[in-house]
């Protein structure tokens, strides 16, 4: 065992020494296992320079927040839906650290909600993972703000009369700079997602469509399941027209500021339209992730909005340097005396 | 005219208490604050009581808009802003009408007579004119054109009616300084500084001013000019501070003897924004300030701060701290340094954000789920509020804690002058990160457990970076040692005990209560927080006329000094004056079983030394 953990290309010395406790068959597993390989695997390129120390996974309160204490890396597991704020404090103060926000649709969307807007629109230096089951699960199943309306849980009977959350629309909206979405049944697709937002400078926001298979199980099976995934999978790769379908049949496009799904046949290729990321106008990856508001729907995967902005810790430090040019560097006895003084002898 | 070369010679007096008042957009703060800093730099002794309303601009004119600022001025120590002003300046009738109750029966008015027409007479409810009413009667009036003699003043410069009307407060000001023999040249060169950017201000202020001045001079509506010397003030160079200014440089100074970088995480709040403000200002110390989206991300990223290893605060009042409860709790459970500034207003709820009121106490004690101790200190002039910034951090950093220091808003916007302390012999209060593993694990090897905590029962602060050291914490609850997730009954008794022990533990390492005592007294009185100067006042006011008094003033409120249970203990009556319902005389009585008897205040204001007086005449039957 012990190879495994002094050696940081294997998944094994990324494995904290805690029993993993979330429910056989829980999505979870597959996500946790993605990040250790993922990590395993930037180890070993001399230039990501991942150090386990260097390295810290802050989450809230929820099953997803457990994720922390699987990583042998710091970690917090802080305060129901409160650690976009806690990270981003710990990414002012440490921007030399390297730090991953772990949360559900509960934690960062609901009571976490204002936390995570702002720490998008601030564009700080985070990587959040929101692991969207669709359910309340710590709390043994209520409807989550990502529910679909009529979702029957012990706590709508009824079904629920709440529109949805579209995460990505919210997180596009609220000008993040990196926006992507994965799913729990794909560690390769994660794996690149996560080390394309490990890339990234600025804050980025993965969705992953995650199985609660105690209390929303096969949530996603309609478009994830291997079978179903040629048809409703729409791969999204930079630079390429947007296509999908187990023909490559069908493809994307932009019309009248709306994402529509088209079949080739009918509109021919040159109309679908031609992914990227980095496009500056937001609108563009707004309508593309419309297309993930009904669980039976053809829904995008993939980067789908990658953007250049000032990144915020280091605007903090940049404020910091400049005042120590401009006022020198701080000096207590002239701050006290900086006022009107006076003598007595 | 009687040429004022001769006429006058200044009549020396001890003290004054002036009131400025006029309507919000008066520039009353301003011109009270202006008048203290020559107070100051003639050497007096002096105590500031600023109060606005909470609406930044309320109707012109109105009861409602009425802005004041109390200063007392000595040449001799004082420690309250004078239970009664001598004298009011009112710019306006509602200024009049709001804050003549206040004055000392025979008091001194100065009114801007040009705002006395019909229009804000009837706005703030005058029926009829009180200048000609007999309502003034038992009062010396000096009737002055100060918006007129203001436009005069100004007619050279280029400046509309309406600015020019702007610049009446400086005439107050120069009128006041004449009265009261203070040099101009502060308030000119403060004026040239201020407004630099704008040289037609300048010019409009410093000529109304002048004005003022000249006016108090020439006329000879003024009988007598007033002189008060300098206070006896221990050697040392010294400044005029407020209470947020100070806990601002305090929380500098603790970065720089903690050697450790400084976060703020604040959100905007009357009246704690001033210290967000001024950190803001001195970057160059390494000081991080973040305004984050709410009072909850605000102690959150503090606290995120603090596992990255900053030293780091928050700062709020009363409503603020309540959104905060649940991430103390946080700090308290992974034991993290934070400390967390209540500028206490008026409550509950929005109450009254301007006015002062100290009845935060439980909530900083108590407010918090499950056991969760928790070191309170409190500051008690604006002074204080340097030295017990640093406080809270020493104990925060060593004892690896949340702290909640608390000041309030009379000791944020009240100011006094400070004997600048020499910064090297301030304390020394760095602390050790963690960077050697502290245990080793089945196998035999050197593993990190974040929960070994040393002789004061301290856990190690390990941050990020340090390699060997990795772990995880969390608000769940931990093994002992070991910091792993332990639902084990026996092991959340033993952390629950371990936590309060290490806070109780603290009481070692505070100051002992001292007793400011006179033979014979059976009368102690306690107080902590703002209200030390009403009660250092009280009982020397008692004392003087033959009731021994004895008191002593609390800084650490939680764990409370050691020795303190054995002094109030010896005496007849323990008096607790509070600006609250009595918080603090029920955790004396909860802990030390002493019949402690309440003097309460809650009306937005300081006490005067005369409310606590008689107060304790009722209780005791004494005749002071």
């Amino acid at each position: 065992m012990t190879d495994v953990i002094l050696d940081p290309t294997k998944r094994g010395y990324w494995t904290s020494d805690q029993d993993v406790r979330w429910c056989p068959g829980c999505g979870d597993y597959g996500i946790l296992a993605a990040m250790q390989f993922l990590y395993a695997e930037l180890a070993e390129d001399p230039e990501t320079e991942v150090k386990s120390e260097d390295t810290v996974f802050v989450s809230g309160i929820g099953c997803a927040a457990r994720f922390p204490y699987y990583m042998d890396t710091y970690g917090m597991h802080s305060i129901h839906g409160r650690s976009p704020a806690i990270a981003t404090g710990l990414a002012i103060a440490r921007p030399d650290l390297d730090i991953w926000v772990v949360g559900g649709d509960g934690d960062m969307l609901s009571i976490g909600g204002n936390h995570l807007i702002h720490a998008l629109r601030r564009n700080v230096n985070l990587k959040i993972l929101l692991f969207n089951n669709q359910i309340y699960g710590l709390t043994k199943g209520q409807y989550s703000p990502t529910s679909e309306v009529g979702k029957v849980t012990k706590s709508t009977p009824m079904g629920s009369i709440d529109a949805p959350f579209n995460p990505l629309g919210v997180a596009i909206g609220a000008g993040a700079t990196f926006v992507a979405r994965t799913h729990d049944l794909d560690r390769k697709h994660m794996m690149a997602t996560f080390k394309a937002a490990h890339a990234h400078k600025g804050a980025s926001i993965i969705e992953i469509y995650q199985n609660c298979n105690v209390f929303n199980d096969g949530a996603f099976d309609a478009i994830t399941k291997r079978d179903a995934r040629a048809e409703m999978m729409i791969d999204l790769v930079d630079g390429e027209p947007i296509i999908f379908g187990a023909e490559e049949q069908r493809g994307i496009m932009l019309d009248g500021g709306q994402a529509k799904i088209v079949e080739i046949a009918d509109v021919g290729r040159d109309a679908l339209a031609v992914h990227d990321a980095a496009n500056p106008n937001p609108a563009i990856a707004f309508a593309i992730a419309q297309l993930a508001n009904d669980r039976q729907s053809p829904t995008p995967f993939g980067v789908l909005r990658q953007v250049e902005g000032p990144e915020y810790s280091e605007a903090v430090n940049s404020q910091l340097l400049a005042a120590n040019e401009q006022q020198g560097p701080g000096d207590l006895a002239k701050l006290l005396h900086s006022g009107a003084t006076w003598d007595v002898a | 005219m009687t040429d004022t070369a001769d006429r006058l010679e200044a009549q020396g007096i001890n003290a004054v208490v002036i009131r400025f008042a006029g309507d919000s957009g008066d520039g009353m703060q301003l011109t009270g604050d202006r008048f203290t800093s020559a107070s100051a730099l003639a050497g007096n002794d002096l105590v500031t009581l600023p109060e606005f309303p909470a609406e930044i601009r309320a109707p012109q004119g109105t009861l409602a808009g009425v802005s004041a600022f109390q200063v007392h001025i000595s040449d001799h120590d004082i420690h309250t802003p004078g239970d009664e002003p001598d004298v009011l300046i009112a710019m306006n009738p509602a200024a009049l009408m709001s804050e003549l109750g206040r004055l000392k029966s025979g008091g001194t008015i100065i009114l801007n007579t040009d705002a006395f027409d019909e229009r804000n007479l009837e706005k703030c409810g005058y029926e009829a004119d009180p200048r000609t009413n007999g309502t003034l009667d038992d009062y010396i009036v000096h009737e002055v054109p100060m918006t007129k003699l203001t436009l005069e003043a100004v007619t050279d410069l280029d400046v509309k009616k309406r600015d020019a009307e702007r610049s009446k407060n400086f005439f107050a000001l120069g009128l006041i300084c004449w009265m009261y023999t203070r040099p101009l040249e502060p308030t000119l060169d403060w004026v040239a500084e201020k407004f630099a950017k704008n040289q037609t201000v300048v010019d409009a202020n410093s000529l109304a001013l002048k004005a003022g001045h000249a006016f108090g001079e020439t006329t000879e509506m003024f009988a007598d000019q007033f002189a008060i010397e300098s206070a006896p003030q221990e050697a040392g160079t010294y400044t005029n501070i407020t209470g947020n200014t100070a806990t601002a440089w305090g929380m500098i100074a603790a970065g720089q003897q903690a050697k450790l970088p400084i976060f703020l995480g604040s959100y905007p709040i009357t009246p704690a924004s001033d210290i967000l403000h001024e950190l803001s200002r001195h970057k160059n110390f390494g000081v991080k300030t973040f305004q984050a989206e709410d009072e909850i991300a605000a102690v959150g990223s503090a606290l995120g701060a603090a596992f990255g290893g900053a030293l780091a605060y928050t700062t709020t009042s009363g409503p603020g701290v309540a959104l905060k409860g649940e991430t103390i709790g946080l700090a308290t459970s992974m034991e993290l340094p934070m400390v967390i500034i209540d500028v206490q207003r008026g409550g509950p709820s929005t109450g009254l954000p301007t006015k002062t009121e100290a009845s935060d106490l439980f909530m900083a004690l108590y407010g918090r789920h499950g056991e969760s101790p928790t070191p309170v200190v409190a500051a008690y002039s604006p002074s204080n509020c340097f030295d017990m910034a640093i406080e809270a951090s020493r104990i925060a950093l060593k004892y690896r804690t949340p702290v909640i220091l608390l000041t309030d808003g009379y000791l944020a916007n009240g100011s006094e002058p400070w004997n600048l302390p020499d910064v090297s012999t301030l304390p020394d209060i760095s602390v050790e990160f963690a960077t050697e593993p502290n245990a080793t694990d089945g196998a035999g090897n050197p593993t990190f457990e974040p929960f070994q905590r040393d002789d004061i029962l301290a856990r190690p602060w390990a941050v990020p970076g340090t390699p060997g050291l990795e772990h995880r914490i969390g608000g769940l609850e931990k093994a002992d040692g070991s910091g792993n997730v332990s639902y084990d009954p026996e092991n959340h008794g033993l952390m629950t005990d371990l936590r309060q022990a290490k806070i109780d533990g603290i009481a070692d390492d505070i100051p002992l209560a001292e007793v400011d005592a006179v033979d014979g007294s059976k009368i102690c009185l306690v107080g902590w927080g703002s209200t030390w100067g009403s009660i250092v006042a009280t009982a020397e006011r008692m004392r003087e006329s033959g009731v021994p008094v004895d008191r002593v003033h609390i800084t650490h409120l939680n764990p409370l000094p050691p020795n303190l249970g054995d002094i109030l203990k010896s005496y007849e009556h323990v008096i607790v004056p509070e600006l609250n319902k009595g918080q603090l005389v029920r955790i004396l009585r909860a802990e030390y079983l002493v019949d402690a008897q309440s003097v309460n205040k809650v009306k937005g204001l300081p006490f005067t030394a005369s409310e606590i007086v008689e107060a304790i005449n009722t209780m005791t039957g004494v005749q002071a």
